[in-house]
């Protein structure tokens, strides 16, 4: 089956600095991919080239085997923070990106009314940004994002904002989410535990330049209860991947 | 009723230390027995306002259209060309040394240069009036545009938005409060920039006002012809506010308790 996603061999450097060296991977459709490393790694860039900021100096990009043309609009992307226009209201925000493609502004709404009670968010249509939690903003973010019906969602590390508790109750609200959705998405994140509990499958990528050193797969049941065998699996694959992400990043600091 | 009552007691200091000005400069005319044509008492500026309220009101009248026209001038002046500065670089380095200079040029000499050339109508009231708040608006502006959060226009470039759509979607909301910043600045001087193209020569105005009454030896008559402008100001700076509050309520549910 050719991969929803596939990037091959991409390299790029800032000046004389080289930032990706050689990134292959690829997501198939219905799959949950996260890409861990260590922060400053260029996860981040990784993403821009998906989403048209900025272009790689080599390799390919292919979205169901097509070349990424200069076109945008394959990906539904979820930054870090949670980019909410403060003088727009949750139902405004979440109509933007149905804006952005023309949609008229009533049909979009309409559309993006019937979700709202499954984000949690019903109730809360005509409240700015502002008065909501973290964790309702990031619902709020992700329903923005899940609204704009593209192929595939990218998420930048959504939670990393998020209070610790918070954070956990949104992964495991994420979690259900996508079982019931299937949706395909790549995530980025270098919070190990997130990415076993979320993903199919994780790239560990090195420090800069960063390479991928090591996909696993998660082969874990879902859902993803923390019941005490859940719990115990999970932490025998949390345990390997954060063996190879500590290796790497020691290998990083020695070779600077 | 207890929002008066809040409001009252936010006012209260302003009211009590200029209430404490006023009767230490009334007791200070009094005490000193200073002329009245040197110092006239805050008492006996009032009464002269008072008995020459229809004089006063007729040279207000001009002040404020001034003031407004040339406000007015001055922000769709400084609105368009912040549009076109936000969108090039080019423009924005070889105009913002211009603006820049235009802000070192001193009033005083300004003033009746541009009364000179456009005589004592109302045209060269505008364009001091315009001068002296064309340029804290443009910066404001400017400034407000720079200021809108990375993410955002990542995101709207992610979803396939536009250098234009970016700038009507993020750029133009997010310098919302910088604008308003501007504008109550800005709104000060334009009185001030009124009052002094009216000084440097006019047909009525509060700054020919002001100028004659100098002459005649009246100052109680400039003073309340000062007051009349002050007051001017003060309404217009509340005015600002007012439209700030009604364009951005969500800039209060930032400040205040989230529920």
């Amino acid at each position: 089956m050719t991969p929803k996603l596939e990037l091959e061999d991409i390299r790029k450097a800032f000046g004389t600095t080289p930032v990706l060296d050689g990134i292959s991977l690829d997501v198939h459709a219905g799959e949950f991919v996260s890409i861990l490393g260590p922060s400053g790694a260029g996860k981040s860039t990784l993403f821009q080239m998906l989403i048209g900021g900025i272009r790689a100096d080599s390799g390919s990009i292919r979205c169901e085997g097509q070349l990424l043309g200069p076109e945008v609009g394959r990906f539904a992307f979820m930054p870090q923070r949670d980019a909410l226009m403060p003088w727009r209201r949750i139902l405004d925000n979440v109509t933007l990106g149905l804006e952005v493609q023309g949609m008229g502004r009533k049909a979009a709404r309409e559309k993006v009314l019937a979700l709202f009670p499954e984000f949690g968010l019903a109730g809360f249509e005509n409240h700015y940004p502002a008065q909501l939690s973290g964790g309702m903003r990031q619902r709020a973010a992700l329903l923005r994002t899940v609204a704009q019906e593209r192929d595939m969602l990218l998420l930048d590390e959504p939670f990393g904002a998020l209070d610790a508790l918070t954070r956990s109750g949104m992964q495991r609200w994420l979690e259900a989410m996508w079982r019931r959705h299937r949706w395909t998405a790549l995530l980025i994140t270098h919070d190990v535990r997130e990415a076993v509990f979320l993903s199919d499958r994780i790239y560990v990528l090195s420090a800069r330049p960063a390479r991928v050193v090591c996909e696993f797969s998660v082969p874990l049941p879902r859902p993803r209860h923390a019941g005490a065998t859940g719990l115990r699996d999970a932490s025998a694959v949390e345990a390997a991947v954060l063996e190879t992400l500590l290796k790497t990043e020691t290998i990083g600091e020695s070779n600077p | 009723m207890p929002k008066t009552l809040s409001l009252l007691a936010r006012a209260g200091p302003a009211a009590i230390a200029i209430a404490t000005l006023l009767l230490a400069w009334q007791f200070y005319a009094y005490l000193s027995g200073i002329s009245p044509t040197i110092l006239p008492s805050p008492v006996r500026v009032a009464e002269q306002a008072w008995a020459n309220r229809r004089a006063l009101w007729d040279n207000t009248l001009p002040t404020i259209r001034a003031t407004l026209l040339g406000f007015g001038c001055s922000l769709a002046t400084a609105f368009v060309l912040s549009i076109l500065l936000d969108f090039s670089q080019a423009l924005r380095r070889a105009l913002f040394p211009v603006f820049i200079v235009s802000q070192t040029l001193p009033l005083v000499a300004i003033a009746p240069l541009v009364v000179l050339w456009f005589g004592f109508g109302l045209m060269p009231k505008i364009m001091l009036v315009a001068l002296v708040t064309f340029f804290p608006m443009l910066v404001a502006l400017v400034q407000g545009y720079e200021s809108t959060e990375k993410e955002i226009l990542t995101l709207l470039r992610s979803m396939g938005a536009g250098r234009w759509l970016r700038f009507r979607l993020a750029r133009l909301p997010s310098a919302a409060p910088f604008f308003f910043a501007g504008l109550r600045i800005s709104i000060t001087y334009a009185v001030v920039g009124a009052i002094f193209a009216e000084y440097a020569g006019a047909a009525r105005g509060l700054g020919i006002y002001i100028l004659n009454a100098k002459n005649n030896f009246r100052p109680d008559l400039v003073l309340a012809a000062v007051g009349v402008s002050a007051t001017l100001t003060l309404l217009l700076f509340a005015a600002t506010v007012l439209v700030q509050r009604l364009a951005m309520p969500w800039v209060r549910l930032e400040r205040g308790p989230t529920p």
